[in-house]
């Protein structure tokens, strides 16, 4: 097919979805995109693409597709929406939440987003500029999502790791800095579907063609555990007790790095002893390893030199989620991996420039340390958790539903969804949610789509952009790129060009500071040096430099990472942690340990008989971001039913048949999947991948386009979060029962 | 010119539908049309559980002539996340095939 132009972008969120950085072109006919490919010069991508990427043609042109500003007209849930104008839209937002700031206060509205993608930096700008400090993961039990993970390592490291993969270099795998990884652990992912935390899955197999060998954990048997040399298939939400068997082997057989551990970390001793509870043959007992595998597992990390880990967000998702965070990031400390060439290297956004406020110094030099600090008075889950206080800005998801259902200790009006299909995707208990979101006063929702959320409470629909369409930035974690547009369609506009202005008609201040997106975007990349139209005309992208502080490698020894620039870590001793003195000041155990699932055969037995199976939900599929995708004609027909994985040796005394329909229950509810039997899961696990809705179904009330029937959040509880107030979302050990479905009551439903 | 052909290691398939969705945008197939399909295998075998990918031509693979013709790889073997299909003269491939094991030679045209 004959094109115009070819445009050259980064993908990043609406689209794709994921949190992606791939290089595109976008082919351009007669205002169109006609044809999307990936960008051979691209250092993140190198051309490839995934297949949502490749099917953005049919997601930008889709007939369902909302392409302008609508009204509800009808009432709530009965699906009758009209179209407004913009300036109609916007006058209403304005208004309308102009007086309930005026009544009840700014905190009384709720900024809602989805996983990462892009909006972290645009929703929190508007939240901010309104005043509100509730921006929230609103349903993501426990805040189960990376932020346990972050926050651990920032407490114990003072910064972020991510495996090395030679993703900060332009040179890539042939850099002369570079090594592989001579063992990648895999823990807790299947990395072959997307780009987890700005992460190309298809890295580590990049790393295996090289030589890495691989180790796996996870409950179920991945492409990529059986090409392992050794696959732990570990009980879920046991992760925290095999970290510490690992850390009791490596120091009981003296495979730790002596000299790194002696020249840089503190509390090698309280480590030691608190390790010292987890022997080989305890661990084994908790997590249904052999001892022999838990040993040989230890040494095959340690005994390599560089290794690597890549974690998932099972690991937020543990009872506990940022103890055992901080446990598996002690692994490569102990082992002198840390920032090492193939190791774990510490990851910071591509120079200094912030798209996405993912750590509290970035928030404090956004908006100033004297604000963010006055958000924490009225931020949901603040007073109650030290860790949610002094880390990052989330409000506590679980108190967050409590309070809009109780009032106390103040009102809850309003809610600002933006790209977050809150009761199709990530809102454990879903039934509460629909409550507490139906209580709202007043609900805008800007999104791409109609999604059952939209179609429950929207009282207006703003219409976004795909990335194609519009004007931003990444910067996570390398390199800073543009994302340039390519078209318009319809009246879609931005998530920052809608936030931008509504934040203006909040805080007048901002239109001195901002005309443009664009300014806004060369505001925050003047620390880069750099301007949106310079580094478009420059290519889209570039790496950190050599010897900066976003670029590896052994910056501790540089001082680099310190703001008084001395060597050391960015901790409050300069030095990695092992007794986290952050933890202890947060009122939480320095150390870490293991604490049982809050439902499981150990905890609670009687339960447990009458749910035999752990329900791990969430597997990705790679033609799939969460719960977008679905209506996508060639997306669909690869991944078409909602399923549950059940294991043979389970299905056959059950009489379920491969392909047969069932249905998944426990106290909280009931779903309906469609069985595939297969030796891929764990007996006594069955896999209900996440995210699924039907928009070919009716979305009115009371169907919402079928999540009650294939939603598997219906079974997953809410208030199971760690201690810490970061982790412990039960998305991975909530206990149910499979059944064939019964004649009348179930097929009619 | 000799005849064309895919060569695909299936030891680094990783079944990610990519070559499918390529190939469906480059030809504009409906659903239900594929020129290519990946075929997966999942067994107990006595160690382990087996699992492969192998992404299979149809008859309406036509190795993206349109492409070809002025030197661009077809759509499935550019954009493969795995980068484990190789484009070419079927004679050559099989030279690569001598050297690498868990690997299939397809001549779709």
């Amino acid at each position: 097919m004959g094109h115009d132009k070819i445009v050259t972008s980064t993908a990043w969120s609406p689209g794709p979805g994921c949190h992606g950085g791939c290089g595109v072109k976008l082919f351009v006919q007669d205002d169109k995109v006609v044809r999307v490919e990936g960008d051979e010069q691209h250092p993140f991508s190198n051309g490839r693409a995934c297949p949502r990427l490749l099917a953005m043609t049919q997601y930008m042109y889709h007939p369902d597709r909302i392409t302008y500003p609508l009204k509800r007209v009808g009432e709530r849930g009965t699906g009758k929406f009209e179209r407004i104008t913009w300036d109609e839209a916007l006058d209403a937002i304005e208004e309308k939440l102009g007086r309930i700031r005026d009544e009840h206060g700014p905190e009384a509205v709720l900024f809602c987003q989805g996983t990462g993608r892009d909006i972290g930096g645009p929703i929190s700008f508007l939240a901010y500029s309104y005043g509100s400090p509730n921006w929230v993961q609103l349903g993501l039990g426990g805040h189960s999502c990376y932020t346990p993970r972050l926050g651990a390592m920032m407490a114990t490291q003072g910064d972020y790791a991510v495996l090395d993969a030679a993703q900060f270099s332009e040179l890539r795998y042939d850099d002369p800095e570079y090594e592989l990884p001579k063992v990648i652990v895999i823990w807790g992912q299947n990395p072959m579907p997307g780009c987890p935390d700005g992460f190309f899955g298809h890295w580590i197999v990049d790393c295996m063609k090289r030589g890495s060998k691989l180790i796996v954990i996870d409950p179920r048997w991945t492409w990529f555990a059986s090409r392992a040399e050794q696959f732990l298939q570990i009980r879920p939400g046991t992760d925290g007790a095999l970290a510490l068997g690992l850390i009791h082997v490596i120091i009981k057989e003296h495979l730790y790095d002596k000299a790194f551990v002696e020249a840089w970390t503190e509390g090698f001793d309280e480590l030691k002893a608190r390790a010292a509870e987890y022997t080989p043959e305890r661990v084994a007992e908790i997590t249904w390893l052999p001892q022999d595998a838990i040993i040989a597992a230890a040494r095959l990390y340690a005994g390599a030199k560089p290794a690597a880990i890549h974690w998932g967000v099972p690991i937020d998702m543990n009872p506990e989620g940022s103890t055992v965070a901080q446990a598996i990031s002690h692994l490569w400390c102990l082992t002198g991996n840390l920032d090492v060439p193939g190791g774990n290297i510490i990851a910071r956004p591509s120079h200094g420039v912030t798209t996405y406020p993912f750590s509290t110094q970035e928030m404090h030099e956004l908006y100033g340390e004297e604000f963010v600090k006055r958000l924490n008075e009225k931020r949901i889950g603040a007073n109650e958790y030290a860790m949610v206080r002094n880390f990052r800005g989330w409000a506590q998801p679980d108190l967050t539903v409590q309070q809009m259902l109780s009032g106390e200790p103040y009102p809850i009006k309003a809610c600002w969804i933006q790209t977050s299909n809150i009761l199709g995707g990530q809102a454990v208990d879903v039934r509460l949610h629909h409550e507490a979101l139906k209580k709202m006063e007043f609900v805008v929702v800007a999104d791409l789509f109609h999604n059952p959320t939209s179609m429950a409470v929207a009282d207006i629909i703003l219409p976004v952009a795909s990335f194609a369409e519009k004007e931003s930035f990444r910067s996570w974690w390398a390199p800073l790129q543009v994302i340039a547009p390519a078209v318009q369609v319809g009246e879609c506009r931005s998530d920052w060009e809608i936030n931008l202005e509504l934040a203006k008609r909040f805080n007048p201040e901002l239109k001195k500071r901002y005309e443009t997106v664009k300014d806004l975007i060369n505001d925050r990349m003047k620390v880069a040096g750099t301007s949106y139209d310079e580094l478009k005309q420059a290519g889209g992208w570039v790496m950190p430099e050599r010897g900066s502080a976003s670029r590896p490698y052994r910056r501790y020894e540089k001082g680099l990472l310190r703001p008084d620039g001395k060597p050391g870590f960015r901790t409050p001793s300069g030095k990695v942690e092992f007794y986290s003195r952050s933890y202890a000041e947060w009122g939480l155990d320095p150390l870490p340990y293991f604490s049982e699932p809050p439902a499981s055969e150990v905890r609670t037995p009687e339960q447990y008989e009458k749910y035999p199976l752990i329900m791990v939900t969430g597997r990705r599929s790679s033609v799939y971001f969460h719960s977008e995708h679905r209506m996508i004609p060639w997306l669909r027909e690869c991944d078409p039913d909602p399923i549950v994985e059940i294991h043979p040796s389970v299905a056959k005394p059950l009489g379920i048949e491969n392909g047969e329909w069932v249905c998944i229950e426990n106290d909280q509810g009931r779903i309906k999947r469609k069985a595939v039997v297969t030796p891929i899961v764990h007996p006594k696990v069955v896999s209900v991948p996440h995210g699924w809705w039907l928009p070919e179904q009716a979305g009115q009330e009371p169907k919402l386009f079928g999540i009650w029937d294939v939603n598997c959040n219906v079974l997953t509880p809410t208030g199971t979060q760690s201690k810490s107030g970061y982790g412990g979302g039960a998305y991975k050990t909530t206990l149910v029962k499979v059944a064939k479905l019964r004649e009348g009551r179930d097929r009619n439903g | 010119m000799g005849r064309k052909g895919l060569l695909i290691d299936y030891e680094y398939c990783t079944g990610c539908h990519t070559c499918e969705v390529a190939c469906k945008q480059e030809h504009h197939y409906q659903p239900g049309q594929w020129g290519i399909k990946v075929n997966e295998l999942v067994m107990e075998t006595f160690h382990k559980v087996a699992v492969d990918y192998l992404p299979f031509p149809t008859d309406l693979c036509d190795l993206c002539v349109q492409r070809t013709a002025h030197g661009e790889l077809p759509s499935c073997v550019k954009h493969c996340q795995a980068a484990c299909m190789t484009y070419g003269e079927v004679s050559q491939l099989v030279q690569e095939m001598e050297k690498k094991a868990k690997t299939v030679l397809f001549a779709p045209k």
